[in-house]
């Protein structure tokens, strides 16, 4: 749960970046009049994503005042909710799924992989800072299962060879393609579809 | 109203309440910890489990509003299965730990587990362990005990304003804590210790020093402000261990403030224990007879008109009267005041200095106007009822100055009296406001008392709401903000002098003998004037002395205050004064022996008499003696509050080690300035 809680190492400050700024008016606009502190969960996640994938207390504070609400309030969100990292957790935050469909198509062989090629430990940096992993649960491909996100993609129908693969191109500075390694569009089902044959685009 | 059943018995209650207060109305009791009648709702502890007909599942009597016809069950085996399952979870992680909790004897969860729990634990796992939270130098916390109820968290955010304490973490995580554990910064925020149900937060400078049930307790009232709170004084033998609140809806409903609370630690140091003469600039203790008989050849060998006489800030009502009956029958002599500052004071109308509208009527008042007075620290208690108007009533508050944070939102002007001036003429904006208003209330602080041109401003403002017609048979708009327990008390027993101003005559010598009592507030070099002290405490006043009289504190012997609304109060005797020291009015009453061979009073009762007779009749007076004025003197100052400082406001805060904890942790929030 080191995530939970915020890190030792702290920046001194956080500001909107001109991008986040406008996603981040945008999202306010959306409220009523007097009821903008509704948006601090929507500008934290905002924040985590400027901040690559988690959120110093500095961000906290400048949302607590952008929204004009006690840190405290803010603090409270932000501890509370699981997919905020409070501590950081590297450029690419690796999730591998190990709930039960996962695992029964060998979900663990993606945690050694990650072992081997990030950190032992979860929520540990890799040597060069770039990359954390971490186990989760469902994450609602079970289709594809075993499957792991990066950041915002989803990497599907995995292998420990294929995940080595994955992160060796992630620490090189290369983004991989998401989506399924066994070739398969979606989640159709292996080895071409079996039924709606007549329909061209089902 | 919905009428409903409670365990067979029906009740009609007001719509809108809730099934618990209906119960507590049929007599039913309810248990709960996270349920408090000032707070908001919460309805997490799940304590409160009671029966419905109807409802597969039990009901939390706290958040379910009443309807018609509902059928209520509190004491059936359902219930009982339900409480003691709750209960069951609230033990699982809560430590055995009751031999060495301050709160035990005292603990919600202590006595409801007796009443409603089961006596074993099914639970065989580890408890939680959590770690300790700093929140300043009054709360000592043991985060471990915590149940979770928020009640503290509810009670910053709802009745402090200030939103500091929060609830982190979830599940088994939670946790409750300051901001990045920061110390409190409120002047309420010992009362989430009476809150706490459990011990996770005690009271630190009380800790580990007495059980409940070894206190003797008298309920009495407090002077560290003018307003005068109701509180319960805990002593274990001569030592006040602790200062409690008590209900009092009219003045404090149900909380105090941390001075009131726990400057009473003053109370144990710096006493003047025994009569002591000043020889060569060092004091040497003496006895009573040697100091009377100095004191009577002093006030013989002076004219009359060279004695005055200062009464100060904390003396209790009948020290205040015979005090004056003393200057007034003994020394045959009219100087004597109760002020320590220039403060302007008409007291042809009582209605000129107490606070007229009463605390109670700030909950009716639609605009609220604050000239020269800062209410977070001079009536903090009273800050706290302004803010639950403006919550409740969205209150529109206006102050003359920019007076910091006051835990409400308010609007504020420059400043300057010139401003003043134009609004009460009635030519601004403002103006109109207050005559829009239907129950505008003005809070003149003692600072605009304090300038020149405060005559000039107060009946300004007097006759402008005079014209507008906003004194009517049951509102009164004109409070003035008193800072001081016996303010009020003094003005109404007439110990002031409006005819000569004692303060300049004193401040250029021209007294020859000089008698404070409780007096540690007034600034003059002493020359050559022979000054009696007779107080509580070793300070100021005690310095300058040539002879000291030991007093009592309030906490030491009966005696009645009068609080900023004019409401009389008795406090009462908790405990005795130390060593040799007497009661006030005792000494004073034994001098006069000394002096004429005759006591002022026989004893207590009759000068309690005489008193109230003194206050009766100078009441009838005031009403045949009203006059008008005009032509008084204007110019133009800007506005300063001088406030005292909150923690050391009086002899007995500035004696008390914890006031200088509160303030030394409040200057440290202020230097290292984390909170930007």
């Amino acid at each position: 749960m080191s995530l939970r809680r915020p890190a030792k190492n702290q920046p001194e400050t956080f500001e909107f970046s001109s991008s986040s700024m406008e996603e981040a008016d945008k999202i306010v606009l959306k409220y009523p009049e007097g009821k903008q502190q509704s948006a601090v969960m929507a500008l934290l996640y905002i924040a985590q994503k400027q901040n690559d994938n988690w959120i110093p207390l500095a961000a906290m504070k400048y949302i607590a005042k952008f929204l004009d609400m006690p840190y405290i309030k803010v603090y409270e969100v932000a501890t509370f909710y699981t997919m905020y990292n409070l501590s950081p957790v590297g450029k690419y935050f690796v999730q591998v799924c190990t709930t039960t469909p996962c695992m029964i198509r060998g979900a663990n062989k993606l945690v050694e992989a990650c072992k081997e090629k990030i950190s032992d430990k979860e929520n540990e940096l890799s040597n060069d800072k770039s990359c954390s992993w971490m186990e989760v649960e469902c994450l609602g491909a079970c289709v594809n299962a075993p499957m792991m996100q990066i950041n915002d993609n989803y990497y599907e129908d995995l292998d420990k060879e294929k995940t080595i693969e994955i992160f060796d191109k992630i620490l090189k500075g290369e983004d991989p393609k998401p989506g399924s390694y066994r070739g398969r569009l979606n989640t159709e089902p292996e080895n071409n579809r079996k039924t709606l044959m007549d329909i061209k685009n089902a | 109203m919905p009428k409903l059943k409670v365990n067979d018995i029906e009740v009609e209650v007001e719509e809108g309440l809730t099934v618990l207060q209906a119960c507590e109305k049929a007599g039913a009791e309810i248990p709960r910890f996270c349920y408090h009648e000032k707070l908001s709702i919460a309805g997490n502890c799940r304590m409160c489990l009671v029966e419905m007909e109807k409802s597969p599942k039990p009901i939390a009597s706290c958040a379910m509003p009443v309807a018609e016809g509902m059928n209520i069950k509190t004491n059936t085996a359902f219930v009982e299965k339900a409480r003691k399952g709750v209960m069951e979870f609230l033990l699982a992680n809560h430590p055995l730990d009751c031999p060495v909790c301050d709160q035990g004897g005292e603990c919600d969860l202590q006595d409801q587990s007796m009443f409603y729990g089961v006596d074993k634990s099914r639970f065989k796992e580890n408890k939680r362990a959590v770690p300790e939270k700093h929140m300043g130098p009054l709360i000592k916390t043991q985060m471990t005990r915590c149940i979770h109820c928020t009640r503290c968290v509810r009670f910053v955010t709802e009745v402090a304003g200030v939103s500091e304490l929060g609830a982190i973490g979830r599940g088994e995580d939670m946790q409750i804590t300051t901001y990045l554990e920061q110390s409190m910064q409120s002047e309420l925020s010992a009362n989430v210790i009476d809150l706490c149900p459990v011990g996770a937060l005690t009271s630190k400078p009380y800790v580990f020093e007495a059980r409940p049930w070894e206190l003797k307790k008298t309920e009495t009232v407090d002077v560290m402000d003018a307003v005068g709170s109701n509180v319960r004084v805990d002593t274990y033998d001569w030592e006040v261990k602790r200062v409690l609140p008590i209900i009092n809806e009219d003045i404090n409903e149900e909380w105090i403030s941390d001075k009131t609370r726990y400057a009473c630690d003053g109370l144990l140091t710096q006493r003047l224990d025994t009569p002591f003469i000043k020889y060569n600039g060092k004091f040497e203790k003496a006895s009573w007879d040697e100091v009377f008989k100095i004191i009577k050849s002093k006030f013989e060998n002076s004219s009359k008109e060279k004695i005055c006489g200062f009464v100060g800030d904390l003396t209790n009502m009948e020290t205040g009267y015979i005090f004056k009956e003393f200057f007034d029958r003994t020394l045959n002599n009219k100087n004597y005041d109760s002020r320590s500052d220039n403060r302007f004071l008409d007291n042809s109308e009582r209605e000129n200095y107490i606070f007229n509208s009463s605390i109670n009527g700030i909950e009716d008042a639609d605009l609220i106007f604050l000239i020269g007075a800062n209410p977070r620290y001079e009536a903090t208690i009273l800050n706290a009822r302004i803010r639950k108007a403006f919550v409740n009533n969205n209150t529109k508050v206006i102050s003359l100055n920019d007076v910091g944070d006051l835990t409400y939102s308010y609007k504020n002007l420059d400043g300057q009296t010139q401003t003043l001036k134009t609004i009460f003429e009635g030519s601004e904006e403002i103006s109109k406001e207050i005559i829009s208003a239907s129950k505008p209330m003005i809070i003149i602080g003692e600072s605009l008392l304090k300038f020149n041109s405060a005559e000039h401003l107060f009946n300004l403002i007097k006759n402008f709401l005079k014209k507008n017609n906003k004194f009517t048979e049951d509102w009164n708009p004109l409070n003035i903000l008193s800072c001081d327990a016996s303010t009020v008390g003094n003005f109404d027993l007439g110990i002031l002098n409006n005819e000569k101003n004692l303060l300049e005559e004193l401040k250029s010598n021209k007294f020859e003998i000089v008698f404070l009592v409780g007096q540690d507030n007034l600034d003059f070099n002493k020359k050559n004037e022979f000054v009696i002290y007779q107080g509580s405490h070793g300070d100021k006043g005690a310095e300058t002395a040539d002879i000291i009289l030991p007093g009592a504190a309030y906490t030491e012997q009966d005696g009645y205050f009068t609080n900023l609304e004019g409401k009389m109060q008795k406090a009462y005797k908790a405990s005795y004064p130390p060593g040799e020291a007497k009661e006030d009015w005792q000494i004073i009453n034994e001098l006069a022996e000394v002096m004429n061979n005759r006591k002022l009073f026989n004893d207590k009762e009759e000068l309690e008499s005489s008193m109230f007779n003194y206050l009766k009749l100078q009441q009838e007076k005031r009403i045949t003696n009203i006059k008008e004025k005009t032509n008084l003197e204007f110019q133009n100052e800007k506005l300063n509050i001088q406030l005292k400082d909150y923690y050391f406001s009086n002899v007995i805060a500035r004696s008390s080690k914890t006031m200088v904890e509160c303030n030394n942790s409040k200057l440290n929030i202020k230097s290292t300035g984390t909170e930007g």
